[in-house]
């Protein structure tokens, strides 16, 4: 549904991404996952069309997405960026309703009043629809983000660090939100920090370094030592699931963590 | 469940209450002077040409002086809102572009050379020539840059304009010259005719259709400009926010300054009492903006009429001495919220 062929990006001389190629099927959860610095949020950017590579192409659907207008764009892809803006004193309903400000005017309009409803239920914020947006703790607002992205009902959703504010209990949530959206043939491709919640929730993992891809697979492929060469740590099993990790310092003598 | 614990007034109510208030504040406008009127009768001797003293009063005095009002203001409060919208900068007003130290920078350049004397409508068209050239500095410095390239490139533009301004004032040779400048450079509405309204009108026009434009990109911007490019709205380039903008903003305000002069506050004020009225939301504060700087205006023009003494109160005087005031309350509230 959303490919990267052969991206390079690169400021001031210094590449940020190097060749890079990448396929995001819809019907599944991808996830891009790397050490900081690796070039995870700079990909994101380029396929949702906010960065122009300096080689290389992103296609949406078949089609270029350079050559699309920024209208056509925004039915098609959703972003939720990793900073939060801060929010100014406007009702959460209405904050998420600007995710249909693609679709026009007319807000009242039945079918932007269920998307805005849908979004505001699937991230659990539903009673606190009247709330004003700047008094919301963090982790709500970064809920009202992906409830944004979500009203706007694109096919495609990239997520920049969706559940880096989230407690273990929203940030499982949120996963199983996007799960629920491959599921109903969406493509999201989500940028995470938590391996557990990638090896749980993804049904692809692209891991990053440096500005190069290091591995595409699925999350039971993954190794021990594909983590050692992406993070520099250590890993093992535990009672022979991949889950949960133990990952150690870079010192393979220490035992006592 | 917390509910808002403000109540935004509904945007119907709110600017069918504020173009009432601007419709009485018009009509007092032409009511109020020193001869009394009788208006029907002044408008048809001036509609029809005949040359009555109310006729005279009406169609020279009183309804440029209303008309300049309205468009002056309402640009002001327009373009304040549009500004404090696209900056996400609650302290942005029209005279950050540096666009307005062009128009006076423009106007002052006539009353140097005496050009003024020559024709009445020079003055203004030197100002708005001052208006456009900075428009087109600031268009060529700002480039592909963002809000703050155009915060620092309006800073040195304003500053570089009044640097040349205060540089004409110490060449001036003429006593009566640098009377005539600082007057000027006050603001006011007093002697105008309607060929300055005429000349405004276009800039104000063309201006205020941009800005009016912009509404729901300044609601998209209130998530960041990554989301609202995402969202579908072009910021950068010709056809961008930023050019609309930039453009709207300098082609209106320096069209007012140079028939005006300047008039401070109204942009950064109006936006700032309305704006909780509004809801908070960028593009519902557009249009009560303009009705409530086109208001204010209004009724600081009466004011000046109402306090005429032997020497004459500008409007600039009087927009800063009742907008400073009102500024001080926001920033004592603002405190005290966000001390609680």
């Amino acid at each position: 549904m959303l490919m990267a062929d052969d991206i390079s990006y690169a400021v001031g001389g210094t590449p940020l991404l190097s060749h890079v190629s990448a396929a995001f099927p819809a019907s599944r959860v991808t996830g891009i996952i790397g050490p900081n610095g690796a070039g995870k949020s700079t990909l994101l950017r380029i396929a949702a069309g906010l960065l122009a590579p300096g080689a290389g192409q992103v296609s949406c659907m078949g089609e270029g997405l350079a050559g699309m207008t920024l209208a056509r764009r925004a039915r098609h892809l959703a972003y939720m960026p990793q900073d939060m803006p801060t929010l100014p004193p406007m009702p959460v309903r209405e904050v998420a309703s600007l995710g249909r400000l693609p679709y026009g005017e007319s807000p009242a309009q039945a079918l932007h009043h269920l998307a805005v409803t849908q979004a505001l239920d699937k991230v659990g914020l539903t009673g606190l629809a009247h709330r004003l947006a700047n008094q919301l703790s963090g982790g709500e607002r970064a809920r009202l983000m992906l409830a944004r992205a979500l009203a706007m009902q694109t096919p495609i959703l990239l997520a920049d660090e969706p559940v880096a504010a989230l407690d273990p209990a929203h940030a499982l949530a949120v996963m199983g939100v996007f799960a629920g959206l491959a599921a109903s043939g969406r493509c999201v491709v989500v940028v995470l920090h938590d391996l557990l919640l990638a090896t749980r929730f993804c049904d692809t993992l692209i891991m990053m370094k440096d500005g190069h891809i290091l591995h595409q697979l699925a999350p039971a492929h993954l190794t021990d030592a594909m983590v050692r060469q992406t993070y520099g740590v250590t890993s093992r099993r535990v009672d022979g699931a991949f889950v949960p990790w133990d990952l150690c310092t870079t010192d393979p003598s220490d035992q006592t963590r | 469940m917390t509910r808002a614990s403000f109540k935004p007034v509904p945007p119907a109510l709110l600017n069918g209450g504020l173009a009432v208030v601007v419709a009485l504040l018009a009509v007092a406008s032409l009511l109020w002077g020193e001869s009394t009127l009788d208006i029907p009768a002044a408008l048809a001797d001036w509609l029809g040409g005949k040359p009555s003293v109310g006729a005279i009063v009406l169609g020279q005095l009183r309804l440029p002086r209303t008309v300049l009002a309205l468009m002056v203001g309402g640009t002001l409060g327009l373009c304040g809102a549009v500004l404090q919208g696209y900056l996400r900068n609650p302290l942005a007003d029209p005279g950050l572009l540096g666009v307005s130290g062009g128009a006076a920078l423009g106007a002052v350049c006539v009353f140097y050379t005496g050009l003024f004397q020559l024709a009445a409508p020079l003055l203004p068209l030197g100002g708005l020539v001052g208006a456009l050239v900075a428009a087109l500095v600031l268009v060529v410095l700002v480039g592909r840059g963002g809000p703050l390239v155009l915060l620092l490139a309006g800073a040195a533009l304003s500053s570089f304009a009044a640097a040349l301004t205060a540089l004409v004032l110490n060449l001036v040779p003429s006593p009566y010259a640098i009377f005539e400048i600082s007057h000027w450079l006050m603001g006011s509405l007093t002697d105008r005719t309607m060929t300055d309204a005429a000349l405004a009108l276009p800039g104000v026009g063309v201006g205020m259709a941009l800005m009016f434009g912009t509404g729901r990109a300044l609601d998209a911007l209130t998530m960041g400009e990554d989301v609202a490019t995402s969202l579908g709205f072009r910021l950068g380039g010709a056809s961008g926010v930023q050019m609309r903008v930039v453009l709207g903003t300098s082609i209106a305000v320096g069209s007012c300054v140079a028939v005006s002069g300047a008039i401070g506050f109204v942009g950064l004020v109006v936006p700032h009492l309305l704006r909780p009225l509004a809801g908070h939301r960028p593009s519902r504060l557009l249009l009560p903006a303009c009705l409530g700087g086109a208001a204010l205006l209004l009724a600081a023009d009466l004011g000046v009429r109402l306090l005429a003494s032997q020497a004459e109160l500008h409007l600039g005087v009087v927009t800063a001495l009742v907008g400073a005031p009102v500024f001080f309350h926001r920033v004592i509230l603002f405190r005290k919220r966000n001390m609680l």
